[in-house]
């Protein structure tokens, strides 16, 4: 069974993604929305961490390496409480600790810069090894985009992280995800570079590989746990996505990769995540304030 | 001619090359929508190349296709393809293979994705390789000029470009040459240098300045190397105030060249403006206000420095 509440966040991430992007002009919706299923996953039932005290040494780590879709990681971690969601509408804008990629010296809780793509595998290899030899309980999870498994640095670190630290420390504590999309930044990743057979390489470098929905948090859980229970070596989650997921018209077309929605089409998307048919719309926003302040908010930028 | 980002001129003056050079073929990782070769692609497809997000390997393609006889086109963002530094190092200058490489969404004008999209470090990074000229066109017609240059130059070459449409600024009949500069406006207290983004502030600042009784030289430097000596030194010899503005990193950029250069033969007191630190998010104009890069912040540098 799904889990409802986490199912609920989830929605309204999706949501605060639409709307921040929106205000920012610019940014990469395609895959903020496919990997939001995974990152709420982690932070609400999974991740071990202190909002309020995010250099905790023994915090669960998260490395978004694929860091053009750190709004998603943005809008989990405002409603975590890292900060206040009032603050979502600075992504992009000058002087904002909501940098357009993440920036680990500007906001607590970011665990390093990301945004040139290959580099976040090593990092988190890093990181395993670092909390391994000092023998300390957390876990490290890594993100990762399928366009991004192309670039050669992530094929060094996928040679080694099954050898890293071994007999001693082996990286058990070390997960990665892979948000497979199956789309880059010029077309379908199959029209560019397949990976294909994505399972069959990363078993081959040595690693327990499953797969899984990407989209279902009951699978996306149970992977979870399958990883924490492994011992001796890192494990690798193929999580099959959709990127855009949750708009009809984002989904699965390479245009949405890196365009922000236009306010009109920003409130659709909103209404599409919501579940809500065009002709219920005015009602519901009458039950919703929330989501009606938001709504009121981006029609007003549309005047603008 | 229109305001025009370079790279865009740089994708269409491509498509028409390769309508006649063969030898013409174009390399990407995952931004020929970005780097403007995706027309190029479309109207060659037995010429164009997209390896995926594996700049590194662009690169090594692109030096063995020119060892074997072709004019490669390695296209990425600035900081990815210079971030590579060491596979250019090697694979490219070293056994000077024939390959272009092309920087495209140079400085902190590309705004609102932040540093890590922004090349600000990419000519200190090329400048220190002995066989590569860099390259940097002010506005449309250089960039067409440089860009059948860079086909008819024997040996690498590195191209600066830009997201953002650049002002015309040179003239209907200018020529681009190596290692050569152009006046875009005489003067005599001082020598504003610029190259790329910030030019057409330069020339706005030396008006305001003109209006406080400052007579500025405004120079296009889009040679970064080799520079142009005999103007530099011309210049610098007439004014004594030298100002160097760029949309690169204050260390290593074309203040760092002209600043070297200076020292040894003509030791006067050198400005550099360009990127302090690192760069962050956000509206192109205002990055470049804060940095002093606008036309206000210009000629603000340029009154302290001669005290006027
Ligand atoms: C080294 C590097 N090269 C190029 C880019 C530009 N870029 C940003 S996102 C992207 C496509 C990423 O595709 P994928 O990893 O599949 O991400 P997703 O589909 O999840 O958005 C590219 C090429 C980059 N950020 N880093
Ligand atoms: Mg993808």
């Amino acid at each position: 069974m799904p889990d409802a509440r986490v199912v609920a966040i989830a929605r309204q991430c999706r949501v605060q993604i639409i709307r921040m992007l929106t205000h920012a002009g610019s940014g990469h919706p395609g895959g903020s929305l496919s990997v939001i299923d995974i990152l709420t996953a982690l932070y609400f039932g999974r991740l071990r961490y202190d909002a309020k005290r995010p250099d905790w040494p023994d915090r669960d780590r998260v490395v978004l390496s694929k860091g053009h879709a750190v709004p998603a990681l943005y809008a989990v971690m405002a409603r975590a409480g890292y900060f206040h969601e009032s603050e979502l509408v600075t992504l992009r804008k000058l002087g904002s600790r909501l940098q357009g990629h993440p920036d680990r010296t500007a906001l607590p809780g970011i665990e390093a810069a990301t945004g040139s793509l290959g580099q976040g595998l090593s990092i988190s290899l890093g990181m395993a090894l670092g909390l391994k030899l000092r023998a300390a309980p957390a876990r490290v999870y890594c993100i990762l985009g399928d366009g991004e498994i192309q670039e050669g640095q992530v094929w060094e670190a996928a040679m080694s992280a099954p050898k890293l630290g071994r007999p001693d420390h082996p990286l058990d504590n070390l997960c990665v995800i892979l948000d497979y999309n199956k789309i880059q930044l010029d077309n379908f990743v199959a029209k560019i570079m397949d990976l294909e057979p994505v399972v069959a390489k990363w078993q081959a470098f040595g690693w327990p590989v499953l797969e899984i929905d990407g989209h279902d948090t009951d699978q996306i859980g149970k992977a979870l746990d399958a990883a924490e229970a492994t011992r001796g070596t890192p494990t690798f989650i193929v999580a099959h996505t959709v990127k855009g997921k949750g708009v009809s018209f984002m989904e699965n077309d390479p245009e949405w990769h890196g365009k922000a929605p236009k306010p009109a089409e920003a409130i659709r998307a909103i209404r599409e995540i919501l579940g809500v048919g065009e002709a219920a719309w005015g009602d519901y926003l009458k039950t919703d304030p929330a989501t009606r302040a938001i709504v009121d908010e981006l029609a007003a930028l549309e005047k603008k | 001619m229109a305001a025009k980002a370079s790279r865009v001129a740089f994708g269409e003056t491509l498509l028409e090359l390769g309508a006649r050079d063969e030898r013409i073929v174009t390399l990407d990782a995952d931004l020929s929508k970005s780097t403007m070769t995706a027309k190029f692609a479309k109207t060659y497809p037995a010429r164009a190349f997209n390896l995926g997000i594996a700049e590194s390997n662009m690169i090594g393609i692109g030096a063995g296709l020119a060892l074997t006889g072709r004019i490669p086109f390695v296209c990425s963002f600035a900081c990815f393809v210079v971030g590579r530094f060491e596979t250019i190092r090697i694979s490219v200058a070293y056994t000077n293979a024939n390959v272009k490489i092309v920087g495209t969404h140079s400085g902190i004008a590309i705004g609102e994705d932040g540093y890590s999209q922004m090349g600000i470090e990419d000519i200190a990074c090329i400048r220190a390789l002995p066989n590569i000229p860099v390259i940097q066109p002010a506005d449309e017609l250089e960039t067409k000029q440089v860009i059948a240059y860079a086909v008819e130059h024997a040996g690498p070459l590195y191209l600066r470009l830009t997201r953002q449409s650049l002002d015309p600024v040179c003239p209907a009949d200018y020529r681009f040459q190596l290692g050569r500069w152009l006046v875009l406006r005489p003067g005599h207290d001082v020598t504003l240098l610029g190259t790329g983004g910030p030019l057409s502030n330069c020339l706005e600042a030396a008006k305001l300045l003109e209006a406080d009784g400052i007579s500025a030289e405004v120079i296009n430097a889009a040679c970064i190397k080799p520079l142009d000596e005999e103007l530099l030194l011309g210049s610098a010899g007439k004014t004594g105030h030298v100002v160097t503005v760029e949309d690169h990193a204050i260390h290593g950029g074309l203040g760092g060249a002209v600043a070297e250069t200076l020292s040894e033969v003509m030791p006067i007191e050198v400005r550099r403006l360009g990127v302090q630190g690192f760069g962050e998010s956000g509206d192109p104009k205002g990055l470049y206000a804060k940095h002093g890069l606008d036309p206000a912040g210009i000629a603000t540098s340029v009154r302290k420095f001669l005290n006027r």
